[in-house]
């Protein structure tokens, strides 16, 4: 072989076309980065425009302490003064009531789904009904709420009332989430374990969801922050309350997006507008806060394993 | 420890599809013992009927018997975890725990069945990472991610890890595949080593491998695809790389199928 190959002339003579150069396919390359540019502008336009708008508008007030610390109790809509307090602390007593209770029932959820009941009837129809959950629309689901709560059982309109309906919101978001992030888990690693001897469920506990731990936070905070921003169950469920209410079992409660609708009414008078855009900013600040805290947990708790 | 592996009349079936058929053979303690066969043959099917990792994939079943000593693994009222602390594995691509150190992925074994005396946790540690031939690499930096390591020293750890819980039996499914020639003979080296203190099975596909590295071969085969594999031929190694019984075991290592 070898005597062969060096009896063959080095080149052939030939020369192949190697430039590349075809006027359509640069012409169509350029057009397409053009276009995914511009598409990605187009979707930014809108979220840079909230963020300014709502900065702009709101950030005076946030620098006054009495926002953090006060309530608006007393306060009419052509007055100034007053702050979020009752509203920030309603929200945030209302989401993690709703976080304690979906998040448990959300993840186990998960976990059954793609550990135990893969492939099952059961599974199926758990899978299904997660997707017509997903669906709900939020006004239906304080409805519902409303109708056993309050109308079957007699309760008052209270916060934890507001807490049970957005469980079925954030329910789904994160079930979903967390089955994908499981999903992700390399079965290698189940098999190394069950290989060491470790029954199922301490493979699950100590291994996979651990392994998936970073994307399960993650999920949990997508649906936090989607229902610390809903409206229509706090209109149905609980009133507004200037006042500082703490307890989620008696009393209507303020929160931040009926803080805004109330002073809403008003937005023509210059201290309930700023009052508005002072209340959005403080809701998307709770949202990052709460996001930025979770990442610092997940980042945390994996150094510390590694 | 290691203990003698006696299969009898082994049939292996995923839902209605019998992989493997009627398998009968011994496997001696304290030695290596390889399995080769062409793709499919069923030989990694077969490996994972010897600890009940089968079991992992929904509808996979055996009929026969698999006797550890005198005890049979598929017996009424035995416990496939408990099977799998005596039986040991290590898989072809190496898998780390992610979220683990190297200490931690060693220890992972013992941690996760409940040891948390920190002294035995690290004398065990020091000691497998030792027989993994792993010891003076990572001695430095425990506390790192075992990911971090290269995929030799990957599938040192994923045995160092396999070690530390005192199997009887290290069944190895293709540990060598995934690795470069070098990464490949440590863990060679390694194997010999083993089989002092272990019962070591291994699958190959190298078929050199088999022939450096283990006492006993066994050969499977299929008679074609969708029919169920088979032991065709087993014996010392040496007599099946140099005068097999059976045409089929001599056409296969002497490269003229599969």
């Amino acid at each position: 072989m070898s005597v062969l190959a060096a009896n063959k002339p080095a080149y052939d003579g030939q020369t192949l076309d190697l430039s590349g150069k075809s006027g359509a396919r640069a012409f169509k390359n350029t057009l397409a980065t053009v276009l995914i540019v511009l598409a990605f502008a187009v979707a930014l336009i809108p979220l840079l425009w909230i963020l300014w708008t709502v900065i702009s508008k709101g950030y005076s007030l946030l620098f006054d302490a009495n926002w953090w610390s006060q309530s608006q109790r007393g306060v009419t809509v052509r007055r100034e003064g007053g702050g979020a307090y009752h509203a920030v602390m309603g929200t945030l007593i209302m989401g993690l009531i709703t976080a304690a209770i979906a998040v448990p029932i959300a993840i186990l959820g998960a976990i059954y789904l793609v550990e135990y009941g893969k492939g099952t009837k059961a599974a199926r129809a758990v899978s299904f009904m997660v997707d017509i959950l997903t669906g709900v629309p939020s006004i239906v689901a304080a409805l519902f709420v409303y109708a056993v709560w309050i109308t079957v059982f007699g309760f008052n309109r209270v916060g934890f009332a507001v807490s049970l309906s957005l469980v079925l919101l954030m329910l789904p978001v994160v079930l979903r989430s967390t089955e994908e992030m499981l999903k992700l888990v390399p079965d290698e690693l189940r098999e190394a374990s069950y290989a060491l001897g470790v029954p199922k469920w301490k493979t699950i506990l100590k291994v996979v969801v651990p392994t998936a731990f970073g994307g399960i936070v993650t999920g949990v905070m997508l649906g936090l922050a989607r229902v610390m921003g809903e409206t229509a169950p706090l209109l149905i469920l609980v009133g507004y309350s200037k006042n500082i209410n703490l307890n989620p079992f008696d009393g209507f409660m303020g929160a931040l997006p009926t803080m805004i609708n109330q002073d809403r009414t008003e937005l023509a008078l210059e201290p309930a507008a700023d009052r508005v855009w002072a209340a959005a900013l403080t809701l998307i600040l709770l949202v990052l806060a709460l996001n930025l805290l979770a990442r610092l947990v997940a980042r945390f708790s994996a150094i510390k394993s590694k | 420890m290691a203990k003698r592996i006696e299969v009898g009349g082994l049939n292996v079936y995923y839902g209605d599809f019998k992989a493997v058929e009627d398998v009968s053979m011994t496997i001696e303690p304290r030695s290596v013992t390889a399995f080769i066969g062409p793709s499919g043959c069923g030989k990694s099917t077969y490996l994972r009927t010897l600890n009940r990792m089968h079991e992992v994939i929904p509808g996979a079943r055996v009929e026969g018997k698999v006797m550890l000593d005198q005890q049979d693994l598929y017996a009424t009222g035995v416990d496939p975890v408990a099977v799998r602390r005596v039986v040991g594995m290590v898989f072809q691509r190496p898998n780390p725990f992610p979220t683990m150190s190297i200490f931690d992925n060693v220890a992972s074994g013992l941690k996760l069945n409940g040891v948390k005396d920190r002294k035995k946790l690290t004398a065990v540690v020091e000691q497998s990472l030792q027989a993994a031939n792993l010891w003076n690499e990572v001695k430095d930096r425990l506390d790192k991610p075992g990911a971090g390591l290269s995929g030799g020293q990957q599938q040192r750890l994923c045995i160092a890890r396999a070690i530390a819980v005192e199997p009887e039996v290290i069944l190895m499914d293709e540990p060598c595949s995934a690795l470069d020639p070098i990464s490949t003979l440590a863990i060679e080296d390694l194997i010999e080593k083993l089989k002092d203190r272990f019962t070591v099975v291994i699958v190959t596909h190298n078929m050199q491998q088999a022939a450096r590295v283990s006492d006993q071969t066994a050969f499977f085969n299929l008679a074609a695809t969708g029919k169920p594999g088979r032991l065709i031929e087993m014996g010392p190694t040496k007599q099946i790389f140099s005068n097999p019984n059976e045409k089929a075991t001599e056409d296969y290592i002497t490269g003229r199928f599969g």
